[in-house]
């Protein structure tokens, strides 16, 4: 007990040490690995608050494909930021500190973190713990909650990665001229990166199926789409900067990657008609087989398969889109 | 099939939003665009009659009980704002097609009317749900959406425009959330209706207020009001044209709908008052809004940004209705938010149709237009007229409303304040309207607007005078939906 609570607050202390310095370094290259760092404290915390699966998504996106995704973005906009005068914004500084004494205020009546007669603990959380290895039939009643009782929160979270993709995509688009568009790291850029080039040929087919692994593990414990398609584009993008855009999109082609983030919110989607069609509810899996248990199980599978498709399609296209439109030496193609 | 109409309401639009990318060009891309948004829009008028004539709805998403579940309830309240807002939509898309032509480049089209549908799902998605967690997933979309279609003007500080609201937006959504994880810490729900009868045994008051509080500023940002409002103007003034009007149109209108259901429906009018002041605090913010930005609106050169300008002294008016905290206001302000976005889809697609023909929305663009673009114009004019409040136009309607209501609870100052806030629009307007019709130099040559824009233009203008005479549907509707929501049973 006193063990954790001592890391909590090392924990708690070192995520605001590091915002601190987030804040005030100038080197945004030295921004981007604080925030990977930033990312790795919180799922370390999130894992002390017994929320592995919430940890798992953070690790793989707060520490795995964000910086990698900021990476992209410094070689487009260039590592240090410009030098402006800096107002001290007075009012936000103060706003700020108002908000965060109020947030500060409001805890002290929190209702005990993970008590057992708290409202959190007592009301419908005690139908997903109690109920759900019947109803849907997984052991992880995270995934029971995410996937099948609020499953259509996850098909909003699935259409909101889709929309910021087509946004940040479209964006870009904007700012560059059509077929001026180089790409980088060039082949050449790499190729005397022996070393790294041998350790990523080894690795990237691990990381792949630890993705499906990832995948398909999402109902026995921490895992799903989510994770399982961060973890697939990283593997995917360290080939792309290790061995040239224009050997990744041999493989994936910009084109395929775009019908393969809307396949994916298109079979969410089509799971939920489905059960329209078969008598039930949008969402209802257990109208899907004569035994709902394996309906449940097979919407389950279906969507999440959904899911990683749009999150894993997604994530590469980002890259794509950023990388396609700097060009070697740093400075934007206009 | 009618039970399952809440959940298409929102499904379709979702689902057109990928389909899209079926197709390759842009042109294909709009008719399908404008296909599932009059689908969208059919549906809405289903369930407004089904509403009206029955009784509310209920959904269960995924076929899970609430509050296990998620729940989608449609009552006279979400059928009335479901209706507006897939109206506007299907409206605003026919005139589409010829808005970003000159606009936006042919390889941007096909996103753009895929951020489209996003959008209106998000928006749809918001006022159909009926579950707190939900409307922050939806909100997200549409605000994604959003930041992407702003982003996507043609000049650069478009992408200013839109990072700008990013950051405040984002902050917005943040506060929102925080607010929604305290109340489900003191209740263990996030569905509305259960978590209303869920608030009354709270005893942690502080927790609650905070709670409260960081809801209604999340809301407020997202629904510009004045002090929040920052983000507005540079948004619209820089986003494609037939954004702007969709935007102006709906997106607001929206927030201001989340407000009020959870303000009445959810929190109690009553027990929010009690630990914060906030009809007090809107019919103040309104106020001032009503006459701060409308004095601004009248020193702007460009008219975009005098419309969005114009727009936050709207926001006022509705603000102060909720302000008044009388039935009567309540059914003010909800008149507000339906005739207000006729008026400003139309005027803000009158000026879209301008900057198709000059390619600028500057008022000097506007000099001799009376005569080269008569049908625009007239238009124009009519919007113009139905937002200062003539009679026989429906922005009259609403601002009778809210005087009646000012008068029944003896806020006279409010009485006071919509006429000025009248009065200055007036002369904002005027500034446009004069050099309309004031005679240039330049041979006046017909140049009119391409059809499918005045068709969509005059629709919004007939809209406007239409709800100005027949009032049975706007006032019916929004006498039943402020009338529950007053008697505090959310649905």
């Amino acid at each position: 007990m006193i063990v954790t609570q001592a890391l909590d607050v090392v924990l708690l202390l070192l995520l605001v040490m590091t915002a601190v310095a987030i804040a005030r370094v100038k080197d945004l290259f030295a921004t981007v690995m604080l925030s990977g760092i930033y990312g790795l404290l919180s799922a370390s915390f999130f894992v002390l608050m017994d929320a592995v699966d919430v940890a798992f998504t953070e690790a793989s996106v707060g520490a795995g494909i964000f910086p990698l995704l900021m990476l992209a973005v410094l070689s487009f906009v260039g590592r240090y930021e410009a030098d402006s005068k800096r107002r001290v914004a007075l009012p936000v500084f103060l706003l700020t500190l108002v908000s965060g004494a109020v947030l500060l205020l409001a805890t002290t009546q929190m209702p005990a973190f993970g008590g057992e007669d708290t409202p959190a603990q007592q009301h419908v959380a005690v139908r997903y713990i109690e109920d759900s290895p019947q109803e849907i039939g997984i052991p992880n009643m995270v995934t029971s909650v995410l996937a099948s009782y609020r499953g259509f929160d996850t098909l909003g979270e699935v259409l909101v990665i889709f929309t910021a993709t087509i946004g940040v995509v479209v964006v870009l688009l904007g700012v560059v001229q059509p077929g001026k568009a180089r790409s980088l790291p060039a082949d050449e850029d790499m190729a005397d990166h022996k070393v790294l080039r041998i350790v990523g040929k080894m690795l990237i087919p691990l990381i792949l199926l630890f993705a499906l692994y990832v995948q398909f593990h999402g109902d026995y414990g921490p895992g799903g789409g989510f994770q399982a398609g961060v973890i697939f584009a990283t593997g995917i993008i360290l080939y792309a900067m290790l061995f040239g855009l224009s050997n990744a999109q041999r493989v994936l082609p910009m084109p395929l990657l775009r019908g393969l983030t809307a396949l994916g919110v298109m079979i969410y989607g089509s799971v939920g008609v489905a059960g329209l069609l078969a008598g039930g509810n949008f969402l209802d899996y257990s109208v899907l087989a004569s035994d709902p248990v394996s309906g449940q199980h097979l919407g389950i599978l279906l969507i999440e398969l959904g899911v990683g498709v749009t999150v894993a399609s997604s994530m590469v296209l980002i890259f794509y889109a950023f990388s396609l439109t700097t060009s070697s030496d740093g400075s934007v193609e206009r | 099939m009618i039970s399952h109409l809440p959940i298409l309401q929102v499904v379709l639009p979702l689902l057109a939003a990928p389909a899209c990318l079926i197709f390759v060009r842009a042109r294909s891309i709009w008719l399908f665009t404008c296909l599932a948004c009059l689908l969208t829009f059919g549906i809405s008028v289903a369930l407004f009659l089904h509403v009206s004539d029955v009784g509310p709805l209920s959904y269960e998403v995924g076929g899970w009980p609430a509050p296990w579940g998620i729940e989608y309830t449609i009552d006279s309240l979400s059928s009335y704002v479901l209706l507006l807002v897939s109206a506007i939509a299907a409206v605003v898309i026919l005139a589409a097609n010829s808005s970003l032509g000159p606009e936006l480049p042919e390889r941007q089209q096909p996103a753009f009317y895929v951020l489209f549908l996003l959008c209106l799902t998000g928006l749809l998605g918001i006022v159909a749900t009926g579950d707190v967690f939900n409307v922050f997933v939806f909100l997200e979309v549409s605000s994604l959406a959003t930041y992407a279609l702003i982003a996507l003007g043609r000049q650069r500080q478009a992408l200013w425009a839109a990072y700008q609201y990013l950051i405040v937006g984002t902050i917005g959504a943040s506060f929102f959330l925080v607010g929604i994880g305290f109340l489900y810490a003191l209740t263990g729900t996030l569905n509305m209706s259960d978590l209303s009868e869920r608030l009354v045994e709270v005893e942690q008051q502080q927790l609650l207020a905070v709670a409260f509080g960081f809801v209604v500023v999340g809301i407020a940002l997202k629904m510009a009001l004045l002090p929040l409002h920052g983000w507005l103007p540079n948004a619209y003034a820089f986003a494609p044209s037939i954004a702007t009007t969709f935007l102006a149109a709906s997106a607001t209108k929206v927030s201001l709908y989340l407000f009020i259901r959870l303000y009445y429906g959810v929190f109690g009018a009553e027990t929010v008052d009690a630990l914060l002041p906030v009809s007090i605090v809107f019919l103040l913010l309104g106020i001032i809004a009503v006459l701060a930005a409308s004095l601004v609106a009248f020193r702007q050169s460009d008219v975009k940004r005098m419309l969005a300008f114009s727009s936050i002294a709207q926001i006022g008016y509705m603000a102060v209705g909720i302000g008044v905290g009388s039935t009567l206001g309540l059914q003010a302000s909800l008149l507000h938010l339906f005739n207000h976005a006729f008026i400003k889809g139309a005027l803000f697609l009158a000026v879209a149709s301008v900057v198709y023909r000059t390619g600028s929305s500057q008022i000097d663009a506007f000099r001799g237009l009376g005569y080269r673009m008569p049908w625009t114009m007239a238009g124009l004019v009519l919007a113009s007229l139905s937002l200062i409040g003539v009679p026989l136009t429906a922005g009259f309607v609403s601002k009778w409303f809210l005087v009646l209501a000012a008068i029944e609870s003896g806020l006279w100052v409010v009485v006071l304040i919509v006429l000025v806030g009248s009065f200055i629009s007036l002369f904002y307007l005027w500034k446009i309207v004069e050099l309309a019709y004031s005679k240039s130099d330049s041979e006046a040559s017909r140049n009119e607007a391409p059809p499918l824009m005045l068709i969509a233009l005059w629709v919004l203008v007939i809209a406007n005078i239409y709800f100005g005479i027949d009032t049975r549907l706007t006032v019916g509707a929004s006498a039943s939906a402020a009338a529950t929501l007053i008697e505090g049973a959310p649905w």
